[in-house]
Formats: C-alpha cells, sequence, structure tokens
C-alpha cells in the first residue's frame, strides 16, 4: 500500500467534535465532511486533495466514537493520518473502514505542503524534495488483515463467502 | 498469577484464566449497546449488505437517546430507524426516548459485574462502576459484533487511581474527575483504568457512575470499580444479577503500570475551562466569569442524585436574570423520581426550565445549543470546541452543586460560598 500526498499539519489533540461537528451530523457523509476540522483550519475541506496527507501531534481522535470522524477524513480523500498518537476509538474505527493510521511524530520535521510517501508493507515514510526518510512501527498482523482487505466489513463479507 | 479486575474480566470473557497486557485476544462480547446516532442506523445496511443477524438479540441493547426528541424529519425518521431495527431483529431491551444510554443500563438491571460490555459510544466505561469491562466501539466495530458475538482486544496495561480522604461538603465525584484530568491528562489511551480507595469505597452508586463515565474523558478505554456492599445493593435495589458478583474485585498482588495517589482532603470545587476537561482549576480561578447558559444534563451529570445536589442549593432562591438554568434530566426514570420527592418542584420554582431526557445539548444535538460567544456552565462530561453549538461559544464544566450556585448568582460561584453568604444574610 503505497500512499503518496501533501502533508496538511495540525497540532495535539485534534478531537472528534473538530473532525465531525455534532451540528452537521445529520447530514450526508459529503455534507458532514465539509465540516470536518473547519473549527481549526476553515479552508482544509475545500482545498484537500485525494491522497493528502494529515500529519497531527498527540491523542489524535479523541472524545466521541462516532466513526464519522474517521469517515469524514476518508470522504475527503486522506490518504493516512499518521499522528504522534492516537486515541483509542478513533485508531480501531479508521482501521476498519481503511483510512491508514501511523504513530509516528513528524509534527517537527515536516511542513505544511510537504510531499510525503509512505509504504505501508516496507514501513517507511519519504519526503520527495530532500529524500528525509523514516522507519515506522510494524503493524500487527491482525490490522495489516483488515486494511489489505479494504476494512473490516469487506474482510467480513470474505468471511462470510458474499 | 495475580491480575488486576481489567485482566479478569477479559480472561473470562476469551476463555482463559489468564491474560497479559500486550496480548491481542478474541473476547465474546456479553452486551452490546447502540444507540440512534451510531446503532441500529448503521448496523441495519450492513447486516442488510451481510446477510446477517444479531449473533443473540438477548444480548443486544438499544436505546434512542441522541436524537430524542425528534426535531425535524430526519431526526424523526433516525428514530423511526431504530424502532424498526428493534422490531425486525427481535430486540427486546429497546429503550425508545427512556433516557441515556449509560444511565438506562445501570437503572434497568442491565449490568452484572464480570461482564464485557462494548457500546457504540464513548462514555460506555460507565457500566465500569458495576465492576464490568465497558468500552466504547465505533459502529463497523459494533456492527461485526452484533453478528459474530466477538472481538479483538489488545489487553491494557491497568492504571491504579487510588483515591483516599473524605471529600468535604458539596464536594463531588465530578469534581474528583475533573481534577483527575488535569492530574492525568487526556491522553491515556489504551489503558484501562481501576479506581481504589477510600474515597472511591464511601461514594454512592451514582457517584461511582460519575468516576467510571469521566474515565471517558482521561482517554482509558474502561474505568473499572472492583464490586462491593454497595454494588450488590445497587444490583438488588435494580433487580440485577448479583449471585457471584464479589468474585469481580482485583487480585491484592496485581501489577499495575503505574499508580496514581489522590488526597481529596483538602479538594474544593474544580471547573474545567474551554474548551478540554483537562483545563481545570479551582472554581475561584473563575469566579469573574459570567455565564449565559447553565446546564444540567447527559449521562454523568442529570441523575437523581444530581438533580438532588441542585435543589439543595436553590430551595429558596432564585436564577439570577442574567442567566438560565436548562434541566434536563438523564432518564424519564429519574424525572419521575425527582418529582415524586419534590426535587423538580424546588427546581421549578427556582426558574429553571425543564427539557426532555437525552443527550440533548451535551452532544450538540438537542435543546440548548448555545450561540457564538455564548458562555454555558454545565454538569456535562466534555467541553471540546464547538460540541454544545457553535464553534466560538464557551463551555465551563463543573458539578451540580457549582452549576446551581452559578445559577443564582450569573456568574461561575463556590457553592460554599453561596450557603456562607445565604446564612449571612438570614
Amino acid at each position: 500500500m503505497i500512499i503518496e500526498g501533501r502533508t496538511w499539519l495540525f497540532g495535539d489533540k485534534i478531537d472528534t467534535d473538530v473532525l465531525a461537528p455534532g451540528y452537521a451530523m445529520k447530514l450526508s457523509p459529503e455534507g458532514l465532511a465539509q465540516h470536518c476540522l473547519e473549527a481549526v483550519d476553515p479552508d482544509f475541506a475545500k482545498l484537500v486533495k485525494p491522497g493528502d496527507i494529515v500529519v497531527a501531534g498527540a491523542n489524535f481522535g479523541l472524545g466521541s466514537s462516532r466513526e464519522q470522524a474517521a469517515i469524514s477524513l476518508a470522504t475527503l480523500g486522506v490518504g493516512a493520518v499518521l499522528a504522534k498518537s492516537f486515541a483509542r476509538i478513533f485508531y480501531r474505527n479508521a482501521i476498519n473502514i481503511g483510512l491508514p493510521v501511523v504513530a509516528i511524530d513528524l509534527t517537527q520535521e515536516v511542513a505544511p505542503g510537504d510531499i510525503l510517501k509512505l509504504d505501508l508493507a516496507a514501513g517507511t515514510l519519504t519526503r520527495l524534495k530532500d529524500g528525509y526518510h523514516r522507519e515506522l512501527q510494524p503493524m500487527p498482523p491482525h490490522i495489516i488483515d483488515i486494511l489489505e482487505a479494504g476494512g473490516l466489513m469487506a474482510q467480513l463479507k470474505q468471511k462470510r463467502g458474499l | 498469577m495475580p491480575q488486576t479486575l481489567t485482566q479478569k474480566i477479559i480472561a473470562r470473557a476469551c476463555g482463559r484464566t489468564t491474560v497479559k497486557p500486550g496480548e491481542i485476544v478474541t473476547v465474546n462480547v456479553d452486551l452490546l449497546m447502540g444507540q440512534d446516532a451510531s446503532g441500529p442506523r448503521r448496523w441495519r445496511p450492513r447486516l442488510e449488505e451481510l446477510n446477517a443477524k444479531l449473533w443473540d438479540p438477548s444480548k443486544v441493547v438499544v436505546v434512542s437517546d441522541h436524537y430524542v426528541p425528534a426535531v425535524d424529519a430526519q431526526s424523526a425518521e433516525i428514530l423511526n430507524i431504530s424502532r424498526r431495527f428493534a422490531r425486525d431483529y427481535g430486540v427486546k431491551n429497546f429503550f425508545d426516548m427512556q433516557g441515556i444510554s449509560h444511565a438506562i443500563m445501570p437503572e434497568r438491571g442491565l449490568l452484572r459485574p464480570g461482564m464485557f460490555v462494548a457500546g457504540g459510544d464513548s462514555h460506555t466505561p460507565t457500566a465500569g462502576a458495576f465492576g464490568c469491562y465497558a468500552a466504547g466501539f465505533g459502529a463497523t466495530d459494533t456492527t461485526a459484533i452484533a453478528i459474530t458475538g466477538e472481538t479483538w482486544t489488545t489487553v491494557p496495561e491497568t492504571i491504579k487511581v487510588q483515591i483516599d480522604g473524605a471529600l468535604g461538603p458539596e464536594i463531588t465525584a465530578k469534581d474528583v474527575m475533573l481534577w483527575l484530568c488535569r492530574e492525568m491528562g487526556m491522553e491515556n489511551s489504551f489503558k484501562s483504568v481501576e479506581f481504589m480507595g477510600s474515597t472511591v469505597s464511601a461514594m454512592s452508586m451514582s457517584e461511582r457512575l460519575v468516576m467510571s463515565n469521566m474515565a471517558a474523558e482521561l482517554g482509558a478505554e474502561a474505568g473499572i470499580i472492583g464490586v462491593d456492599e454497595i454494588t450488590i445493593e445497587a444490583l438488588k435495589a435494580t433487580g440485577g444479577d448479583y449471585e457471584g458478583a464479589e468474585a469481580w474485585v482485583a487480585d491484592p498482588d496485581a501489577h499495575y503500570y503505574k499508580t496514581v495517589t489522590l488526597d481529596v482532603t483538602k479538594l474544593g470545587p474544580q471547573v474545567a475551562a474551554p474548551h478540554a476537561p483537562e483545563n481545570t482549576d479551582d472554581v475561584g480561578a473563575f469566579a469573574a466569569v459570567k455565564v449565559d447558559q447553565c446546564y444540567i444534563g447527559a449521562c454523568v451529570g442529570a441523575k437523581l442524585e444530581d438533580l438532588q445536589m441542585a435543589a439543595s442549593v436553590l430551595r429558596g432562591h432564585r436564577v439570577s436574570p442574567d442567566t438560565r438554568l436548562l434541566v434536563a434530566p438523564a432518564t424519564v426514570r429519574v424525572t419521575e423520581q425527582a418529582a415524586a420527592d419534590g426535587t423538580l418542584a424546588t427546581l421549578t420554582a427556582a426558574g429553571a426550565i425543564l427539557l426532555p431526557s437525552g443527550c440533548g445539548a451535551c452532544a450538540g444535538m438537542g435543546a440548548g445549543i448555545i450561540a457564538e460567544g455564548e458562555v454555558c456552565l454545565s454538569t456535562t462530561n466534555r467541553n471540546f470546541q464547538g460540541r454544545m453549538g457553535h464553534k466560538d461559544a464557551s463551555v465551563y464544566l463543573a458539578s451540580p452543586y457549582t452549576v446551581a450556585a452559578s445559577a443564582v448568582t450569573g456568574h461561575i460561584t463556590d457553592p460554599r460560598e453561596l450557603r456562607t453568604s445565604t446564612r449571612n444574610a438570614a
């Protein structure tokens, strides 16, 4: 799995109310996604492009269990979230819908707009302009299985022979 | 091998005698809770796509609490989805507009110590007050559980939170938890917390529910309290199953990831400033903050005891004309009990405005939303930016005593000072 895109940089504690605000939760996934991160960056939903990579600080996705927090990022085409650390429910939700999430602290290393290339199978991250390189923590095999199946629903379908 | 209560419950749920932190295990879920926002509405299309049924409808609880009561056609349809789901999939434990799931489950005797509870809501850890491992899951995880009755989990490290000392008058579990959010931070992800010590032992079940509820704000996956006489009395009172319940305590020599020790003897009322529960300080630090709205609501802050706390402050007072006081009892049964014992009459005599039971303004979905620039002081559990309405609104968190006292003055007020000034005036 290779993901290449521009960096969007956020700080610590990006919570689920910032990712999927309650007042927009009745909207369609596409409508809700237009409000993703607007409290901290009003232009994000308008300007993010498929494959772009969200880089953030500690405790990304804290708060609610709402899966829409991860779905909104995926709906906007975000290719991966690279954060110093994740809240547990968000982390599971992202894996379950097939959005790659990697615990790595890049907030001091990269700048907004940097093009990053992420190779999940090889466990590497590269910045294209200068070849800056990092090794990623290996993911547990059962999580790679879910991501490779395309998410937990897809994996359930396979198991049920559908 | 001595084990924490967390380990004991997970070991039982995966059919073993012991488990170690870090192991990835598949567990059998004893109880699955889904609410209207993340449950049937998300489950049904996926179950149909997979041509699947519920693994065991008797182990599934559905609670409509987020979009209640319906305010437009969309929310009305969401509630109908839950009703049709409960009917078509045979869910008997369906609570339609009866209150908030985390208050319903203990109130209706659905929790049994030692259970592995999975809930489609981040405040599912509330059930930990009954000696359950209870954790929140997203909608795809809960769909998979609904079909298979199983899920995977990494056995977490356990943090021991040892709390000792007697709480002062008008100091509550809410104050303890806000203080703990500051002391421990909100990034205890992939950890379980076990609360113990003389303070916890002395707490009523209502107050213990606050402790376990706000384990979510610590970022912990579960917040568990071992079983004692208070647990068993609460199970008896609600028709719950208490046979063998006393076994669900941590081994005395269990190994903990770390121990956090608190002495609450000198703890005063705590207030969390926007936009995180860890932005906590003594109430005095916020004495100049004027409040447009005081809100008593949510799973954590509108149980019968919470309403009684507020009523004890408001008796003989009026809500200041500079603010408004909204009260949304956690369940309809709380409303019934508060009506029977006179608590509601005290609140309304003081000028409180009663709202329906449900997640309401706390979840940003129901009545009581605030406007740009407004300030709300709330008994709820989290105050993230934009949660209760406009992104440029401010939400402060406090105990029911503090919220009620502040409703009387119109600014953030130490409930102990209000009492003193009232006594002096009298």
